[in-house]
């Protein structure tokens, strides 16, 4: 008998259609570490939403959860369709997946603009660093110097998603690694339990056309560049689990929804909800070719957007045409101003 | 004998003067008085400083059309004046400011000045500061409305209906107004061209709107609950509008809002949002004007093929690029009748005036959710920011049409659920929302190929269907979406079609053309895809003069393509120059091509009659 979580449901019902990605493909990695954070933290699929844009990596919304609904949209407009969906539906639980072409070079524009929102999602960049599925262009997070596979060298700096992210308003900022699963889960657990835009900059080595010695974002050269801020924990709300704390080495933030991020220091002095800090820091790693790891901001005081636009509880999907059509006295009124 | 009621005034001022204001006043007192009237702005792409021209036209026979002649020219722009006394027709009337004597170049023979010093006369009783220049157009209004009979009380009515809470500006207002009326009349200044005079019960309970407005009120009727969009002229103030009035009217008891407006950061975004909230469930829209839906093309493709309803609001201005932005045109039609790469169809709807506006905005949630798919409303600048009088809007009461949306219950009791099949061999699918919980209820959205229960699909056999099945869909539209409005008369042959704003200038045209002997049937278009009533109407013509605003005889290519067998009926007529069209210019171009045929010679495009349009 394979183990249930909270709501019933056991790893098999967060499974979705046979992946076509590469074999060893770190997106693959990425959808299981999904399907594990949504398992371990009880949400049910049929509450989610799942979207993506156009690439290898906006194809695997199709690999996990079956039973949510998904949308693949064009290319570069996955943060559009998400605000436009999570304003439609705001009890629903926005997950978007995309890629580094998808959302820095395209749809940059547009993903700036739902972080500057602060729309509610967890937007996973699925990050290698080129656009696999047209066999191996540079994309706009290639790093300076990396070489592509038939020897052309990058000779712009990388564009830092986490870096943009903090600058432009998104109030959770995470960056991890398709293989390191026990970071990445919990990760996504808060990211799913934050309200606001969580934005996960996850590396995954293209494994077909990003793998050589050479790139920056191989599967060797992550592997050795790593440096994770800290080990990370996530305790949903409903367990009651008391966490041997450190003084000085572990940090506990609560989410609004009384979840805990727990956070031990693993060599650095860091506090993820100081936003200078931050980007400090950020800018340290880039200097000293590090890959910095774990929860880089989170913010819990910004509103979310839908929480600015004042919306009623009910779904603005689900309201009647009694809820939505005024009477026709109203529109009397209105023919009578119009008559001045 | 001066003619009653049938006058055309154009208003020559700067942009940002302030004319906006004492040419609204002027225009709502001719309505007050129950005279049936129109105005078009000719405005500029500027906030101040370039030319901009106010046509007003009173007509007691209700034409509301543009005027193909200027009667009165009020020329209060000096860096136009030189040109602008050559707009206004032999025997017509110039007001002008005359604090300065008129300079030679200004004079012209045939026409009648008649001065107000407008200048000295503000400067004299008008505190000086930055309302002065404003308030020197109020002069012109008090100087019309003495020389052609707008009494003082009227204009009284309109400034207090319009500034109802503000006493000083009233005041202010009143005083410059007052001061052109009793110049004239000190001085014995008079006219003999028209007057105008009050009609009892004439404009009795009907409204001053403009297209745009009662599109907003039609959304807000028709449940709209999501909006994204991206300023742009002439389509803004149709999102402005929402913004005005959903506040007033789409609360919940908490004060919560049961609508959303997104203002985006471009129409890329604005078009993905909605197609996001459509795909959600939600009666979304979007409005924007020709260069938005070029930039939104991409997402209107994948909303046609991945089936997501969505309401797109199109205010077309001149094109192609930035082109005329402030100016008409009906000339975005092919873009939107096959929006998007590869095959497609699009549903477009078409009002001609307010109350239509307002209906067929209502309607559209319903045809996009009926389809599943992006449903335009067609306006242009005409309809959707001049003022029209009309009747009062009204609301026809009938639930929305949600199309072929399952419940939990129905998913229950049917057992089985494919996203993309077509059960009822009309194309149209069946479509869950998200939130619906049932196990079967969830798919995959995606503009990739897919198979009919929604999984991505390269087989040439599925991707076949799916597009035969998209195209089927749209003849199944053809039943559905509003009917035309047809007059006709079997002793006719000849058949005039025409659609959108070019309706007024149509009818008077017909009207021209019956007065002189030459009688035609008619047919309101309102609709693509065409239906069968149209397709009898063309079977029942031997000509039939298809009228449209722009160059190339966009709507008579698709009438053309879809009814090959009658594609040598068609005889376009063709408006577009950026003004609203003119019933002269439509007689025009029908006896030309009646001459024409009649005398055997092949017919040419004649472009003289451009230069022959000096009114403005």
């Amino acid at each position: 008998m394979a183990k249930a979580n909270r709501v019933d449901l056991t790893e098999r019902d967060y499974k979705g259609a046979e992946s076509t990605m590469c074999r060893g493909c770190g997106h693959d990695a990425i959808s299981a570490s999904i399907m594990r954070a949504f398992f371990a933290s009880s949400v049910d699929p049929r509450s989610v939403i799942k979207m993506s844009g156009i690439g290898c990596s906006s194809k695997t919304p199709n690999y996990f959860m079956n039973q949510a609904f998904g949308i693949n949209a064009v290319h570069g407009r996955m943060a559009s369709v998400a605000t436009g969906a999570n304003v439609g539906n705001h009890s629903m639980i926005p997950l978007g997946i995309s890629g580094d072409g998808d959302t820095s070079a395209i749809g940059l524009g547009n993903f700036c603009h739902m972080m500057r929102r602060n729309v509610n999602i967890t937007y996973v960049i699925e990050n290698n660093g080129v656009y696999g599925l047209t066999k191996g262009q540079f994309s706009a997070t290639a790093d300076e110097g990396t070489v592509m596979k038939g020897g052309k060298i990058n000779d712009m700096p990388a564009i830092d998603l986490c870096e943009l992210a903090i600058t432009l308003g998104a109030t959770y900022v995470a960056r991890s690694f398709s293989g390191d699963r026990k970071q990445l889960a919990p990760l996504i657990q808060g990211a799913v339990a934050h309200k606001g835009s969580a934005i996960l900059d996850v590396l995954s080595p293209c494994v077909t056309f990003n793998d050589h010695s050479g790139s920056t974002k191989s599967l060797k050269y992550i592997r050795e560049h790593l440096d994770p801020l800290h080990d990370i924990d996530f305790i949903p709300p409903y367990e009651n689990i008391e966490v041997d704390y450190e003084e000085g080495t572990d940090q506990e933030v609560t989410m609004h929804d009384g979840s805990r991020i727990t956070l031990h220091k693993l060599g650095h002095n860091y506090d993820p909800t100081n936003r200078m800090q931050a980007v400090t820091a950020l800018h340290a790693a880039v200097a000293e070719h590090k890959f910095l790891t774990g929860l880089v901001y989170l913010n819990e005081e910004r509103a979310e957007f839908v929480d600015d636009l004042n919306l009623c509880d009910t779904p603005l999907s689900y309201l009647t045409q009694e809820q939505v059509q005024p009477p026709a006295i109203r529109l009397d009124e209105i023919n009578a101003e119009l008559r001045k | 004998m001066p003619v009653v009621n049938d006058l055309s005034i154009s208003v020559a001022t700067a942009n940002g003067s302030g004319s906006a204001s004492s040419n609204n006043i002027l225009f709502k007192s001719i309505f007050k008085m129950g005279i049936p009237c129109s105005s078009k702005n000719m405005f500029p792409s500027n906030i101040q400083g370039l030319p901009t021209w106010y046509q007003i036209r009173a007509n007691a026979d209700g034409y509301l059309g543009r005027k193909d002649v200027i009667d009165v020219m009020v020329m209060f722009n000096d860096d136009t004046a030189d040109k602008d006394i050559y707009r206004v027709r032999d025997g017509g009337l110039i007001i002008y400011d005359d604090t300065k004597p008129l300079p030679d170049n200004l004079k012209r023979d045939g026409v009648q000045y008649v001065g107000v010093p407008a200048n000295a006369l503000v400067q004299k009783h008008v505190e000086a500061g930055p309302l002065r220049a404003k308030q020197r157009n109020m002069l012109y209004v008090g100087a019309l409305a003495y020389l052609f009979g707008i009494d003082m009380e009227t204009i009284r009515e309109v400034l207090s209906d319009t500034f109802g809470n503000k006493p000083a500006v009233i005041e202010s207002n009143l005083l410059c107004i007052q001061l052109g009326y009793d110049h004239m009349r000190d001085n014995n200044l008079s006219q003999s061209l028209a007057m105008l005079e009050t009609i009892p019960g004439g404009n009795e309970g009907k409204i001053v709107t403009e297209g745009n407005t009662a599109c907003a009120l039609g959304a807000i009727y028709g449940g709209v609950t999501f909006c994204a969009w991206y300023p742009i002229t002439p389509s803004s103030s149709l999102a402005e509008a929402l913004e005005r009035y959903l506040p007033r009217l789409r609360k919940d008891k908490d004060g919560k809002h049961t609508y959303a407006v997104i203002q985006a950061e471009d129409e890329i975004a604005a078009t993905n949002m909605v197609a996001g909230a459509g795909w959600m469930g939600a009666r979304a829209m979007t409005s924007t004007s020709g260069p938005g839906v070029s930039l939104m093309n991409e997402t209107l493709g994948l909303q046609y093929f991945a089936e997501i309803p969505g309401v797109y609001f199109i205010i077309q201005r001149g094109g192609p690029s930035t082109g005329l932005p402030t100016r008409t045109q009906q000339a975005d039609i092919q873009l939107m009748h096959v929006a998007s790469h590869g095959d497609t169809r699009h549903i477009i709807l078409i009002p001609h005036d307010m109350k239509s506006s307002f209906d067929l905005a209502r309607k559209s949630f319903d045809v996009a959710e009926r389809f599943q798919t992006p449903v335009f409303v067609m306006m242009d600048l005409d309809l959707g920011m001049n003022l029209w009088g009309s009747d009062p809007l009204e609301l026809v009461q009938e639930p929305f049409d949600r199309g072929k949306v399952l419940s939990q219950e129905d998913l229950d009791r049917q057992g089985s659920f494919a996203r993309y099949l077509d059960l009822d061999g009309d194309g149209i699918p069946q479509r869950t929302i998200p939130g619906n919980r049932h196990p079967l209820a969830s798919y995959f959205a995606r503009g990739s190929g897919h198979d009919s229960q929604a999984r991505y699909s390269e087989d040439e056999k599925d991707y076949k269907e799916t597009l035969d099945r998209l195209r089927q869909k749209y003849e199944t539209a053809r039943a559905y979406v509003p009917k035309p409005l047809v007059e006709y008369d079997a002793g006719i042959h000849t058949g005039v079609i025409c659609f959108g704003s070019s309706y007024e200038a149509v009818r008077e045209a017909r009207d021209r053309l019956k007065a002189s002997g030459v009688n035609t049937n008619h047919l309101l278009l309102r609709a693509l895809p065409l239906s069968e009533e149209v397709r009898e109407f063309m079977a029942n013509h031997e000509v039939i003069y298809l009228m449209e605003q722009n160059r190339d005889g966009q709507m008579a290519a698709i009438f053309r393509e879809e009814y090959p067998e009658f594609a040598t009926r068609i005889v376009s007529i063709l408006i577009y120059d950026g003004l609203p069209a003119t019933a002269g210019e439509i007689v025009r171009q029908v006896e030309q091509h009646r001459e024409a045929a009649t005398n055997g010679i092949e017919t040419k495009v004649d472009e003289s009659w451009q230069k022959q349009i000096a009114s403005i």
